[in-house]
């Protein structure tokens, strides 16, 4: 009986390590930090919650602003591969989530979540990193299968990035290779979830970690 | 006039250019040096009439070089011909068929992506499936698949 010898370990990504770590810092992973409007935005929201009696009005604003980005979430249609067949299927009238006022969006400036449904290869991360700068805040992402979670079966391959968190950072992951259009309605149910908390302080409810 | 069989293309490869073709079913493979490589597809899609370019691929063998090799078809008889050429250790460079078939072009220049074999004469060298700023040539053996690729891997 032949023997194979085993997979080689991908280690942890060091970012100190990499040559080019100039490169890394000007595509790093960033929120609302690097963004002087949202961070005057966020320092006055923050004024008017520690002023006596403000967070009335901060944590009121709050809920019906939530109430309507939830209920309206448009996602931008990234699909990149097999999985973009169970997005469209998810779309469409048997599944129908524009009963959750999701209507899929072919442009990003008008989306507020990003389905990210494929491979993502390392040609393809600085286009997806584009789009999803080009979404206006806040914004969501939706990590959906296996290759976008962690590199799914191509992980060990030369040309995929592990994990989509590595360009973008993701509020929910879906699993499934491809995930069931009923997971993905749940992944984005998880979503709604988590836009329902969204703070005008900018903090989120990290990412939705339910193995049900 | 009866159709073309792979016997007799093997028969006459043998005749007019001096080479060895083995015949397995209806493919007949043929085996030159790279020096002859054009002269060969030349002979094989005039007088074999093989016009279809099927593929075009390369394999490493290591410590012993590249291997090129190419499939082209006769879509009127069943006659497939599969050219073969060992590079050499060390050589990269191979003369090129787009001269001879079109379609060989993206193959080649696949060919050149994933082996990093030089196509001599190529019209529009460069790379065709991946980034323009890759490093090194992902099919090789000698590649680590671990490479990492800075900002993302």
């Amino acid at each position: 009986m032949e023997v194979k010898p085993p997979v080689p370990q991908i280690p942890a990504p060091v970012w100190t390590e990499f040559k080019d770590l100039q490169e890394f810092e000007k595509y790093r992973q960033h929120r609302a930090d690097d963004d002087k409007t949202s961070n005057a935005l966020t320092s006055i929201a923050d004024t008017i919650h520690h002023m006596p009696g403000g967070w009335i009005m901060t944590t009121g604003t709050d809920k019906i602003f939530n109430w309507a980005r939830k209920s309206s979430i448009w996602p931008v249609t990234f699909g990149l591969a097999c999985c973009a067949i169970e997005m469209m299927a998810t779309f469409a009238s048997r599944f129908d989530v524009e009963r959750f006022g999701m209507v899929p969006w072919a442009s990003p400036r008008h989306s507020d979540l990003m389905i990210v449904s494929g491979t993502v290869t390392i040609k393809m991360a600085p286009m997806l990193k584009r789009i999803y700068d080009q979404m206006p805040d806040p914004k969501w992402v939706v990590s959906m299968g296996s290759c976008a979670n962690s590199g799914g079966p191509f992980r060990h391959g030369y040309h995929v990035v592990k994990g989509v968190d590595r360009v973008v950072p993701v509020d929910v992951y879906v699993p499934g290779c491809p995930p069931t259009p009923d997971s993905l309605m749940y992944g984005l149910l998880k979503l709604q979830e988590q836009v329902a908390h969204f703070q005008t302080t900018g903090e989120r409810l990290p990412a939705a970690a339910d193995t049900k | 006039m009866s159709p073309l069989t792979a016997a007799d293309a093997a028969a006459r490869l043998r005749e007019q250019l001096a080479v060895e073709p083995t015949v397995a079913g209806e493919v007949v493979t043929v085996t030159v040096p790279p020096e002859r490589w054009q002269a060969t597809a030349e002979f094989v899609r005039g007088t074999l009439g093989c016009m279809f370019f099927s593929f075009l691929t390369a394999v490493d063998w290591k410590e012993q070089g590249l291997e090129i090799l190419c499939r082209v078809q006769n879509l009127d008889t069943p006659v497939t011909v599969a050219l073969r050429t060992r590079l050499g250790a060390g050589n990269e460079h191979c003369p090129t068929l787009t001269g001879i078939w079109r379609g060989a072009d993206w193959m080649e220049r696949e060919c050149w992506d994933m082996f990093g074999v030089r196509f001599d004469g190529h019209p529009d060298h460069r790379r065709i499936l991946l980034d323009e700023t890759w490093e090194g040539h992902p099919l090789r053996k000698d590649y680590a698949v671990d490479t990492p690729h800075a900002p993302y891997r």
